[in-house]
Formats: structure tokens, C-alpha cells, sequence
């Protein structure tokens, strides 16, 4: 078990709605994240995910229960500063998360609320842009760039501030193909490479089943918590109409016709991999 | 570039370019305020000549200098007949029972030459001045009010996302007006005020997504640490540099003595 950096205890939150009623968008989460995890939330539309997530940087506090960032309570104004810092977000609207003319500036924003000394956020927006791969870019206002790479300059932003930590809350859902691919790169990157702590919301089973722990959560509440191949096959998460990784589902209807095929096939590759095992051991039993 | 419009940026790379923000929005204030505060021809000449020598040095279309002109034309137009007519001294022409003078030709003249100066000194700023450097330029010229409790800092954010969304909106614009004429909605004839209450389809729903646009934004800006706080720092640092001393100091010179010579 690797030492925790997100923990929530009996966290509950409600808000009220326009008419006055009391709702209860989470419902006692007891929850750890491990430094260094690659976590996928999913789950149908309504049921928590992003109040969730606006936890874990102190955009949101809860109503009972406690959250802590690094040992740090989401409580105690005091340490807010310290917990954006630690913890960076990206969100699903890429035009909506830039707030500078220009990409460099743009990056340069987290580093600046902190007020990290000129030299020093310099040194951090090269790298930051240099880790995304838009360097090329820098000097470009965000409405010339593509979906994608206002994404991957929203990266940028998040990683300048030196986090421990990224929330991705449905970072490709408004991008094309294209764009979808590179930002998931990035997203791998950054868990396999840098260490960071990832937290991907997100629709897609395809996208979690990237992820090395899934959380489904339905109703305010976290219903399953394992990994991907546990998670993403099981009928209870089925019925919540999340749907199944592409190649699960292929791997479900070979299986129905016969085509002997394990279980926990969640990538394309995974499954590519176990038909050519199946058809070589086909082969080898043919006579002749 | 054929269509340069008054107030656009030309990106180019001369000395005025060059020339620190706040070093050129002095001087533009200060090329503003002479010719209405010089009481001698000679004050006039400098004021003259040194936007003359901006203009050369800026290498921006003579065209496009002289296209900013229109910005001011019905201004000059009703200051020149208000002076013309209402200035008392020696009768050029009298019809009828109107009187013109020889003071209210020269005084109806100056108006229009300030007038113009004053549009041609706006259009060069702006032409040599990146929207991101006027907005360094103005924070870092109203950071001393900052210490009497102007939100200075504020003010240049809010200037920054505004220009960051400029564009934005114009495709918004450019998208929901698509998708109203595909729905039958008629933007373009009819009378005048046909056409003003034309845009309502268009703007209504600008402004609700500009709303929505707006709440996300905060909440991006808040987890990214922004708070109203006195402790930003800034990724660009403006720095003066010799050619930054050069200009000012002539500016200065040449205001001084325009002013102070009678």
C-alpha cells in the first residue's frame, strides 16, 4: 500500500436546490488515494464524480466528514494555498480554463498566484511545456490551437504549480479523435514517468480501463472500488448503463460463440494478444 | 495587411515595438495633452514632429494612419462650425444675420488639428503595442495605486481574460448566428431597426453562454490559486532599457519646453 495523499473520512455534501430542498450530492465517501496511483472515477451522470473530485483541492468543503490532501485538512483555510499547489485540475471545457493571450502566460498563471519568483516560474513553464510537447507553441494565443492542445496547455498549467496530483475531470469528452489520443498519452505520461497521483473522471470504460484502480460511484456513494479487470467486466456496474470497455465487449460476444477467451480483457492490445494465443493452441491441437 | 482598423496591433518588429509599455503610454499622454496645452507655434511644431517621427519609425501604413482619421471626423465637423460661428473678432463674412470671424476660422482649425493629432497618437499606440504589453503596461503604471486600495492587480485580470476572450466570442457569434439562419431566422434585411432586433436570437443566447462560460472560469481560476491578493508575481518583467531613457527623455524635453514657451 503506498503512503496516502488523498483520504476522506464520512465526507458528506449537500446542497440546496433552487426550491429550497436539501440535496445530497455525496453520501459518506471513505475513500484513500495512494501517492503515485492512476485512479479512474466513473459512474452515470449525477452521481458525485466531479463534487467529489472539487474536494480534493478544497474548491468544495463538505458538509460532515473531513478531507485531507497530504495530511493537510481541506478545513483550515490557512492551507488552501498549500493544497492547490499540491493538487492541479483540469477541466472538460479546454476554452474555458485559459486565461491568459498567450500559452506561455497561460502556464505561467498557477506559478504567479503563488507567487513564485520570475526566474524560477520561467524555468517551470519551459518545463512544464517542454513535458506536453507544446514548446513550439508557447508564443500562440489559445483560440489558434486545437482542442487538444488547449488540453495539453491546460496540463501545462496544472503541472507548472509542481503537484502531486492531477484531477482530470472529462478531459476528452468535448475532444476529436486526435485530440482524445493525445491528451491520454499525456495523462500516462505524467502517472508512468513523473509519478504523479492521477484522478481521471470520466465516461468512457475505455479511458478507465487505462487506470489501475476503478471507483464507480452511483447515487453519491462509491459502489465498487478495484481494479479494471475486476470492475469493468462485473454485471452490478453493467446495470448502471456505464456500458464495457470496446474490447470487453468483443472479448463477451467471441465468448458466446464459442471462442474460448479469459475474462479481463479490457485494451485492444490485451485482446489481440489472447486471440493469437487461443489460435496457436487451436493450431497445435489440429492433427496434421 | 490592407485593413488595418484603429485600435488593431501590427505586429512588427521596430524600435517603437520595442519601446517598454510604459514608456510609450507616457509619451502618448503627454503627446495627447501638448497640442491643447501649447500656447506657441513652436509647442505645436514639436507636438507635430515628434508623432511625425513615431509614425515614420512605426512603418505603419500611411493609409491606415490616415483611415484613423475618420474615428474623429464628425467630431471635428461640429467643433469647427461651433467655433466658427461663436467666436467673436474680426468679420471674414457676414450673411444674413450670421457673422463669421477670422479668430473663429483659426480657433475652428486648431480643434481639428488637436483633434487629429490626438486620434493619430491613439492609432500608433495601439499599432506598436500588444493588447498582453498595454495591459502589463497599464498595471505596472497604476501599481502605485494599489497602495491606496485600487484593485489594480484585479482590474489587469480582468483586462487580460477580456482580451483572451475576444476571439472566443466572435466565433461564438460567428457559430450561433449559423446555427440560427439554419433555423430559419432572417439576420441580414429589412429596415434598421428590423435588423437591431434581428440580433436578439443571436445575443441572447451569447450571453447565457457567456455566463456559463464565466463560472467555469472562475472555478478554473480558483484551482489554479488565484485569490484577490497582493502577492502575484508575473512571468514578464518589464525592464527600461537605454533606447527606453532616449525616448522618454526627448518626449519629456520636447513637452516641457511646448509648453512652457508662450
Amino acid at each position: 500500500m503506498p503512503t496516502p495523499f488523498i483520504q476522506t473520512r464520512a465526507l458528506e455534501y449537500t446542497y440546496f436546490a433552487e426550491d429550497g430542498r436539501a440535496i445530497p450530492a455525496l453520501r459518506g465517501i471513505d475513500l484513500t488515494v495512494g501517492r503515485g496511483e492512476f485512479v479512474a472515477l466513473v459512474g452515470p451522470n449525477g452521481s458525485g464524480k466531479s463534487t467529489l473530485a472539487r474536494h480534493f483541492n478544497a474548491l468544495l468543503l463538505p458538509t460532515a466528514g473531513e478531507v485531507w490532501v497530504d495530511g493537510l485538512s481541506t478545513a483550515d483555510p490557512r492551507q488552501v494555498q498549500a493544497i492547490r499547489q499540491r493538487v492541479g485540475m483540469v477541466f472538460q471545457n479546454p476554452d474555458n480554463q485559459l486565461v491568459a493571450g498567450t500559452v506561455e502566460e497561460d502556464v505561467a498563471f498557477g506559478p504567479e498566484n503563488l507567487g513564485v519568483p520570475p526566474a524560477e516560474i520561467r524555468r517551470r513553464v519551459d518545463e512544464a511545456l517542454e513535458v506536453v510537447g507544446m514548446t513550439a507553441y508557447r508564443h500562440h494565443p489559445p483560440h489558434m490551437l486545437s482542442g487538444g492542445q488547449k488540453q495539453r496547455v491546460a496540463i501545462a498549467g496544472a503541472l507548472a504549480t509542481r503537484p502531486h496530483c492531477i484531477i482530470f475531470d472529462e478531459p476528452t469528452s468535448m475532444l476529436d479523435a486526435e485530440g482524445r489520443r493525445q491528451v491520454l498519452q499525456t495523462v500516462r505520461q505524467l502517472n508512468a514517468e513523473l509519478g504523479l497521483t492521477v484522478i481521471l473522471i470520466t465516461q468512457s470504460m475505455d479511458e478507465a480501463a487505462l487506470a489501475r484502480r476503478v471507483l464507480v460511484m452511483d447515487g453519491g456513494q462509491i459502489v465498487r472500488d478495484g481494479p479494471p479487470e475486476e470492475v469493468l467486466e462485473d454485471p452490478e456496474v453493467e446495470k448502471l448503463g456505464l456500458g464495457q470497455p470496446f474490447a470487453a465487449e468483443v472479448a463477451r460476444r467471441l465468448r458466446e460463440r464459442g471462442v474460448p477467451l479469459p475474462s479481463g480483457l479490457l485494451t485492444v492490445e490485451a485482446l489481440v494478444a489472447a486471440l493469437t494465443e487461443t489460435h496457436r493452441s487451436y493450431a497445435v491441437g489440429l492433427p496434421g | 495587411m490592407n485593413l488595418l482598423l484603429p485600435g488593431m496591433y501590427f505586429a512588427a518588429d521596430t524600435a517603437l515595438h520595442r519601446l517598454d509599455p510604459r514608456v510609450k503610454m507616457g509619451a502618448a499622454m503627454a503627446l495627447m495633452v501638448l497640442p491643447f496645452a501649447a500656447r506657441h507655434p513652436i509647442g505645436h511644431l514639436l507636438a507635430v514632429g515628434l508623432v511625425g517621427a513615431a509614425a515614420v519609425l512605426s512603418r505603419a501604413p500611411w493609409r491606415a494612419l490616415l483611415g484613423t482619421l475618420r474615428t474623429v471626423f464628425w467630431l471635428s465637423f461640429f467643433m469647427f462650425f461651433f467655433y466658427f460661428f461663436t467666436t467673436p473678432g474680426r468679420p471674414l463674412l457676414a450673411l444674413g444675420g450670421v457673422r463669421v470671424t477670422v479668430e473663429g476660422l483659426l480657433a475652428g482649425a486648431l480643434q481639428v488639428y488637436r483633434l487629429c493629432l490626438l486620434a493619430v497618437v491613439a492609432a500608433l499606440l495601439t499599432y506598436t503595442t500588444s493588447p498582453l504589453q498595454l495591459t502589463h503596461g497599464l498595471e505596472a503604471m497604476l501599481s502605485p495605486l494599489a497602495r491606496i486600495g485600487l484593485p489594480v492587480r484585479e482590474l489587469g485580470m480582468v483586462l487580460t481574460v477580456a482580451l483572451r476572450f475576444v476571439p472566443t466570442f466572435f466565433e461564438e457569434i460567428e457559430t450561433i448566428s449559423r446555427a440560427q439562419r439554419a433555423r430559419g431566422v432572417d439576420l441580414s434585411s429589412g429596415p434598421p431597426w428590423q435588423r437591431i432586433r434581428n440580433t436578439v436570437p443571436v445575443f441572447v443566447p451569447l450571453f447565457l453562454s457567456a455566463i456559463r462560460r464565466a463560472e467555469e472560469l472562475a472555478v478554473a481560476m480558483e484551482a489554479r490559486g488565484f485569490r484577490s491578493q497582493p502577492h502575484r508575481t508575473r512571468l514578464y518583467q518589464l525592464t527600461l532599457t537605454r533606447a527606453d531613457a532616449i525616448a522618454a527623455l526627448i518626449v519629456l524635453a520636447c513637452g516641457t519646453i511646448g509648453v512652457l514657451i508662450r
